[in-house]
This record gives structure tokens, sequence and C-alpha cells, in this order.
């Protein structure tokens, strides 16, 4: 059954995210036949809408004023887009922007919309959404009563494909007023390597007992390679202030698929694993035997990290 | 200013993943054994955060609504102890099995009867379904502005002076009043009621609200208005099992698996 899928897209340096291409490959596998669009607002956005592969057409507009997210602004551009595309799906990714966007546009089309799903199939004619609940201990999977089906999309859920260039693209509103309005914004973000990027993740977690004991897994990580391995921490070493909420791996942090992931005095609990679950490899380090986190690693050291992984480090330097 | 806060009520978060269980045949999670549902933790929060800026602000006051079976009022009485001055519990049998969409449409509605609402806080998600959009909808519903997980709230500039949790950092927003905020973890901990304020609490009267007493019909709330479907909740596929470094020290383990990693080439 042939549907229209409208991608809301997203920029990072001036390119389609990464996530916005992971959409543009989902939709064209739920399209059959029918059209994918994709919006992109912001500097740079007309440009950057070649780079959306797997569109037809792309709605975008220039303007500064979209640069910094703003609900209200966004809103305003993503009706016009819609009312045109007639979207029988939209796409979005579940970042800053998305948490907000969907329900709202969702509501603003008579829809509903199903957040953070790491599934979305066409199943006997209709969409289903699937996505994780009880923070993981749980897989929920729905269906709309309404149209359009909207989902925010979890990163990584989809492969990007390389797709044809869009043949047009359409002008979008300029930024509109907004009631909010930001006044200020702080950067925080890690040097380096950042998290998502990372080939390699070691994360420490509340058994490692201080701020300090995390030198120990950063020398892991600069022994495996600056240029390879990021930093992250579980949410209990976040709210303890041992490590900046940056580098939060899991459902209310970052979504991690590395090669290797380690987890280092984690536990491994469903809201921590929402965020690690899809690495190719998860090494357990934990002096717990019975802890959760065996039950999703590949590999496993049962022990206390304090002399574990300076092992490792030291393994790794042979 | 006259907060209201939305409190759910939630299966513990902590259960531990061996007791928890799905009855496949209705969809539905089974309560673990001696184990009490909880208000939701980022609700906690956004009580907290509501009472920092009626204690800044005099004359302020705080009202907390739940919407849920008659085993929400604990929820709502927990609020209260922390110092809410009232409490709404919206129950109905006509609001079982809704979604976000009809229980942001009911909690609107309360609110609109309330009438003389300034703000709204919510928690970032209900950590049971982690759907994250209940707050954004009774904005939508309310026709408000919306600023969502934030790790700072105080009163204000234009109204409410926001700091939101980005991907990458913060960000400082002004939104005008009403308003609608959702708080996440980054505000910092709760406040716990001390022994006379929970007996205080306990002997406040919660008041009950039906479908008809919010001027809403059946058929707009619980699964009869619902808009998205539950198929079906299930557990989800188990990893294989765990394969342990041998070895007496540490020295060895760690010899083992680095062994591994760079015969997988994976390192
Ligand atoms: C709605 C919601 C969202 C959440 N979102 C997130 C999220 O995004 N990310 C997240 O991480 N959590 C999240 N959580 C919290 C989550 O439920 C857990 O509380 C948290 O992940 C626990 O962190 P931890 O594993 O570091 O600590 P703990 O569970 O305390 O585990 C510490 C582990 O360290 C081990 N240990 C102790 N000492 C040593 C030692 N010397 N050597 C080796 N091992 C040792 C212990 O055996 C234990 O297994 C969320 C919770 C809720 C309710
Ligand atoms: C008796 C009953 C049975 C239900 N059974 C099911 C079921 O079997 N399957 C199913 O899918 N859904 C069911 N629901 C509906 C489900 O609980 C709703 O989806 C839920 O109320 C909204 O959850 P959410 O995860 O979307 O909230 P989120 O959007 O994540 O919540 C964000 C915030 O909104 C506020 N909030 C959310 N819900 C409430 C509430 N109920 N009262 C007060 N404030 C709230 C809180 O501040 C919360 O932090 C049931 C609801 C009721 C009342």
């Amino acid at each position: 059954m042939p549907r229209n899928i409208l991608v809301v897209g997203e920029l990072a340096g001036g390119q389609p995210s990464s996530t916005t291409l992971e959409l543009l490959s989902g939709a064209a596998g739920l399209a059959e036949g029918g059209t994918v669009s994709v919006t992109l607002l912001g500097t740079g956005a007309t440009a950057a809408a070649a780079g959306c592969a797997g569109a037809t057409t792309a709605y975008a507009n220039d303007d500064a004023g979209y640069d910094t997210f703003n609900g209200e602004r966004w809103l305003t551009a993503l009706t016009a887009a819609c009312d045109q595309a007639s979207p029988d799906v939209i796409l979005i990714g579940q970042t800053t922007a998305g948490r907000e966007i969907g329900p709202r546009l969702a509501h603003r089309r008579g829809s509903a919309v199903a957040m953070d799903c790491t599934s979305i199939v066409a199943e006997g004619g209709a969409i289903k959404a699937q996505r994780p609940a009880y923070g993981g201990n749980a897989l929920a999977t729905y269906a709309f009563a309404t149209s359009p089906a909207v989902a925010t999309v979890r990163a990584k859920s989809w492969d990007a494909v390389p797709g044809a260039a869009p043949s047009s693209t359409v002008a979008l509103p300029g930024a509109g007023e907004s009631r909010t309005n930001v006044t200020g914004k702080e950067q925080v973000v890690a040097e380096g390597l950042q998290l998502q990027d990372a080939k390699v993740v070691i994360s420490g977690g509340r058994g490692l007992g201080s701020a300090e004991a995390f030198s120990v897994v950063e020398d892991l990580a600069a022994a495996i390679g600056k240029d390879k391995a990021a930093v992250g921490a579980s949410r209990a070493a976040v709210d303890l202030g041992w490590y900046p909420p940056s580098q939060q791996v899991g459902l209310t942090g970052k979504v991690v698929t590395p090669d290797v992931y380690f987890a280092v005095a984690i536990s491994g609990a469903s809201q921590h694993m929402a965020g690690c679950s899809g690495s190719k490899v998860i090494v357990a380090i934990n002096r717990d035997a019975d802890a959760n986190i065996f039950g999703f690693a590949k590999y496993g050291i049962v022990g206390d990290y304090k002399t574990v992984v300076p092992a490792i480090i030291e393994e790794l330097k042979k | 200013m006259h907060i209201v806060v939305c409190a759910k009520q939630i299966p513990d978060p902590e259960t531990p993943p061996s007791a928890f269980r799905i009855d496949a045949a209705s969809n539905k999670v089974v309560p673990a054994q001696g184990i009490a549902p909880v208000l939701s933790q980022f609700d906690g929060i956004a009580a907290e955060a509501a009472l920092r800026i009626k204690e800044a602000n005099a004359g302020s006051k705080v009202t907390v609504i739940s919407l849920g079976a008659d085993s929400a009022a604990a929820a709502i009485k927990q609020v209260l102890a922390m110092g809410a001055d009232e409490g709404v519990l919206l129950n109905d049998p006509a609001f079982e099995d809704g979604d976000s969409y009809t229980t942001a449409k009911t909690l609107a509605a309360a609110i609109k009867k309330l009438g003389d609402v300034d703000a709204v806080f919510c928690g970032r998600q209900a950590a049971d379904w982690d759907m994250g959009q209940v707050g954004l909808l009774i904005a939508e519903e309310l026709g408000w502005p919306v600023s969502i997980i934030a790790k700072g709230v105080t009163s204000g500039g234009a109204g409410l002076q926001v700091q939101r949790v980005l991907e990458d950092g913060y960000e400082n927003v002004e939104t005008p009043l009403p308003a609608v905020v959702t708080v996440s973890n980054e505000f910092g901990e709760p406040r716990y009621p001390k022994l006379p304020q929970i007996m205080a609490a306990a002997k406040k009267t919660v008041t009950q609200w039906k479908t008809e007493d919010l001027g809403l019909s059946a058929g707009e709330v619980g699964k009869a208005g619902s808009r998205l479907k539950l198929e079906t909740l299930s557990l989800p596929p188990k990893g294989g099992a765990v394969e342990l470094m041998p070895g007496d020290t540490p020295a060895e383990q760690a010899a083992a698996l680095v062994a591994k990693l760079r015969a997988d080439k994976i390192l």
C-alpha cells in the first residue's frame, strides 16, 4: 500500500544528521511506492537537502532563526510541510528537538505519537511501532487509530543507505514568532571523541566509589586510544556528581552502539542497558557474579575493578 | 502563583528484572509480589520544583493531580506530605486503558476546571511507559507554551526562567505564564516528608473527579478515546550466555579478555 512518509530532518555541522539519514532509509522501506519527503531548517538547509538520500522532495528554509531549536518556530514550519506533503507517516529522531516535536506535531495533526521507537514496520497494510517500555524490561507494539502515524525513533534503529538526492526543494516559511525565548546557552561537550562516534565506550558506575576513580576508566580509554575510545557513565554515577551528564548512557542519557562497550562497576539496570544494548560486544567487569549486567555481556570478569582494569591496561601495552 | 503538579503512580521501576512479569493475555504487567507501587520518580522532582517556587513567592499554592485508580491516592498523599496544598484524583473506570493523549486530555480538563492555574509541572517522563509526552500534550490541549526536561525552574522575568538539559549542554529559556514545564532528574533530589507532615497529609481529603465532572464524555477518555492502541506487550529477547574469563588472578583474566577481543578483531 503506497504511503507518504515525511522525515523531520535535523542539521549537524551543515549536513543532514546521521539520524536523519537513518530515518530516510527507514522511510524508503515503509513508502511502498508513496513519496518520501524531508524537512530541514536552519543555516545551510537548502544546500544540505542534496545530501538527503532517498527523499523525493525536500522542504527547507535557511533562516538562521531556526538554528537554535525552538519548538513553536519549528512547529509552524513543519505544519506547513505537512499541509503540502500530506504524510501518512511522520518519522522524527529521538533527539532534544524530536522529544518536543513528536507529541506536539502529532497533536496538531489530530493524531498520536509513539516515542523512542526501535522498530517501525508496515504489517498487513498498517503501521506498527515497537518500543521498549518499563525501562527496557518490556517491549510494546502499538497500532495507530488515527493518521498520520507519528513516531520518534531511537538512533541506529536503521542503517543509513545511499540513494538519489531529492529532485525538488520546496521553500518553507521563515522563522516566525515564539512565546518561549532562549536567553542563553551553555555547551558542555566532552573534549575529543564524542560518545556516539566512539568505536569503544568504557562506562563507569556507582561501584567505582568516587569521582577520582573515573581516572582509572579514563586510563583504560587512553590505553585503547583516544581516537577510538570514549568514557561514559551510569546515571547513578552522574547523579552523584562524579561525571558530567553529557556522558550519561541510558534511557535518559545517550544511546551508544560501539563495537565494544565496557561496563565497569555497573549493575546493568534495564534503564542503563537501554543506552548500550545495541553494542556489538559488551564486556562486564563487576565483583558481583549475580549482577544483571552479566545477562547482557558477551565477556565478563568477576572481580574488583581496582585490580582488573589496571591489569587490562597492562595487557594492552603488551 | 498557582502551580499544578501532575503525579503518576507506577509499578516500582527498581523492580529487579527477575521479578518482572507480563500477563500476555491482558498485555499488562503483573504487579511484583511485595513491591508496592511508587510515585514516578520525576514527578516527585516536579513537586520539589513547584514547592520551591511556592516558598519563594508568598501567597502561592500547589495542587497535585493524579489520574489513576484508588491506589493512586497514595501518590497524591506523598506530594501533599511534601507540602502541596490540595490533591485531586481523577478516578473513573472509564479512564482505564487510555493512552498518553487521553491522559493529557483528562488532566487538561481538570486543570481548566481548577480555573486559576498559572503553571503545570510534570515529570520528564513517566518511569513506566517512558513516553515523555503527557506534559507536551497538556500544553497543546490548553494552548500554553511548554519547556521540557528542566534542571532548574524559577519565577521571574516574563514568567518562568527554565534551565533545560540538552544533548550537548544546557539552555536558559524564558516563558510567559501560564505555561507547562517538565522536570528532569538533573534538578536534584526531592525532599523527604517528616512524620508530622505525613500524618497531616493522611488527614487531608483528596477531591475525586469523574468523566462528567470534567465535562467530558465516556467516548473521549480511556480506551475508547485513545489514539494509540497497545497490541502486544512482551519480554525482550534475552542475550546469549556470558563467557567468564578464566584465570586465578586479574592479570590472567585480563590476558584472556584482551586475547578474545583481539581474536574477534574488535580491539
Ligand atoms: C525512568 C528512569 C530512567 C533512568 N535512566 C537511566 C539512564 O539513562 N542511565 C542509567 O545508567 N541509569 C538510569 N536509570 C537508573 C537505573 O535504574 C539504575 O539506578 C542505575 O543505572 C544504576 O547505576 P549503577 O549500575 O552505576 O549503580 P548500581 O546499581 O548501584 O551498581 C553498582 C555496581 O557496581 C558493582 N561494584 C561495586 N563495587 C565494585 C568494585 N569494587 N568492583 C567491581 N564492581 C563493583 C556492584 O556489584 C554493582 O553491580 C534510570 C531510572 C529510571 C527510573
Ligand atoms: C487505570 C489505568 C490503566 C491503564 N492501563 C494501561 C495499559 O494497560 N496499557 C497502556 O498502554 N496504557 C495504560 N494506561 C494509560 C497509561 O498509563 C498512560 O499512557 C499514562 O497515563 C501516560 O503515560 P505516559 O508514559 O505516556 O506518560 P508520560 O508522557 O511519560 O508522562 C509524563 C508526565 O506526565 C504526567 N502524567 C502522566 N500520566 C499521568 C497520570 N496518570 N496522572 C498524573 N500525571 C500523569 C506526569 O507528570 C509524568 O511524569 C492506563 C491508565 C490508567 C489510568
